[in-house]
């Protein structure tokens, strides 16, 4: 919700040949979602700070060296944005592609089955196979928690549930320990989620999580459906100014 | 008009792809007019033929055996459609790759025993290091992800191919479909 107060600007710019308007202190999916042009996200979820972290949503901007993560890129006056010019799409693919081939994203076995935002993208993007080796690591699945299941098999480090956990809950029970192939969400400080002095068992992370990484127990095959309305509400009232 | 020879291939998958293909059901009745199943685990014939128009390939590449097989399948095939998750992730017989083969054969064949608890070194196709997906080891021309794939696409993927195009399906099935 932007602040009466701050100051911004009107700016104009040109999104995949279509000329439209958006504010200067919108990001570039922002302005692309108000003009119903989708870009494909996956650590990104309204209601919760943008990380830029999957590199899923990034378009090409006439004149930048480099892609730019539309998530935490910032608009400006006479951009020129590509969010499907063939460089991107080709970037997308492989990034999925990766996330696919560094963890064990067995979908016909996995609680998400049919409700997983990776699926989804992947669909969305036309991957029909990952032509990247599998690295297949073996990853310990935590379920000492009475209630949630973390299985790190499935995480693709969206952060998700870090942001939620922090942000929302004011938990702070999730962070990511280690670095680059190694880095994992930990409860704590590593400890067994069940053990967590921190968690209230809230259950956010398990359903702002995008795909089978967090789910509840007792849960089989394809039956974990995520439920996020809680999250646009929870954002919109705090915002109300008393 | 000569019909198109088609053959069907079983390697490390539960035959479930094979299920779904058989439940085309009457579609399979005016398929049968076009094509012919000239080699697969639902005819007769032992002997893979010296020339196939389109072979589909249900399961992981998992043992010697199957590797031997889709290389052979390969030479003597114009289209390979690899069909199901197994042929296109190595899915579930992909699981055991993480563990690797000695740990994966103790746990079948003795720690799960108890009689006679040994790992058979003959008459059974000795297990690759990695069960792994058709297209690592050998060009794969179509990909049909599903588990299985319903018995629509894979009719839709047949229907296409006679039509001489390779089908499009981006948007008609899924990892774990």
């Amino acid at each position: 919700m932007p602040d009466a107060t701050a100051l911004y600007q009107v700016v104009t710019l040109v999104i995949n040949g279509v000329e439209i308007s958006a504010r200067s202190d919108q990001t570039i999916m922002q302005a692309a979602e108000e003009n119903e042009i989708e870009i494909p996200g996956l650590c990104h979820l309204t209601g919760l700070k943008d990380i830029g972290a999957c590199r899923l949503c990034v378009v090409e901007v006439k004149g930048a060296p480099r892609l730019v993560p539309s998530c935490v890129t910032r608009v400006a006056e006479g951009m020129e944005i590509f969010t499907h010019s063939e460089r991107v799409v080709n970037y997308r693919r492989t990034i999925l592609e990766m996330l696919y081939a560094e963890r064990n994203h067995v979908c016909s076995v996995c609680v998400s089955n049919g409700h997983c935002d990776l699926q989804a993208l992947a669909l969305k993007c036309g991957l029909e196979y990952v032509h990247l080796p599998y690295m297949t690591p073996r990853l310990k699945i935590d379920a000492s928690h009475d209630r949630f299941v973390y299985d790190p098999n499935r995480c693709v480090l969206c952060t998700r549930c870090v942001r939620v956990c922090d942000e929302i809950e004011g938990a702070h029970t999730w962070d990511v320990m280690g670095r680059g192939i190694e880095a994992r969400v930990v409860t704590d400080l590593g400890q067994p989620w069940g053990e967590s002095e921190t968690c209230t068992g809230c259950g956010k992370c398990v359903h702002v999580c995008p795909t089978g990484a967090l789910f509840e127990k007792g849960k089989s095959v394809a039956e974990m459906e995520k439920r996020r309305q809680f999250l646009p509400y929870l954002t919109v009232m705090r915002e109300v100014k008393r | 008009m000569s019909r198109v020879k088609v053959a069907t291939v079983w390697l490390d998958g539960c035959s479930g792809c094979h299920m779904s293909f058989l439940d085309m059901d009457e579609a399979l009745i005016d398929l049968g007019k076009k094509i012919e199943v000239v080699y697969s685990p639902l005819v007769d014939n032992k002997v893979f033929p010296e020339s196939v128009d389109v072979s589909i390939v249900e399961g992981a590449v998992s043992s010697e055996e199957d590797l031997h097989k889709i290389r052979m399948v390969r030479e003597r095939t114009k289209i390979l459609v690899a069909l199901g998750d197994c042929a296109v992730t190595s899915n579930v017989p992909g699981m055991r790759n993480p563990f690797g083969v000695g740990p994966i054969l103790h746990r079948a064949y003795t720690e799960n025993v108890s009689i006679q608890p040994k790992t058979p070194t003959q008459v059974i196709p000795p297990l690759l290091p990695r069960a792994r997906p058709i297209h690592s080891v050998v060009a794969v021309d179509v990909f049909v992800p599903g588990c299985p794939p319903s018995a629509g696409t894979i009719h839709f993927v047949l229907s296409e191919l006679l039509e001489g195009r390779i089908p499009d399906l981006s948007q008609k099935t899924r990892f774990g479909a």
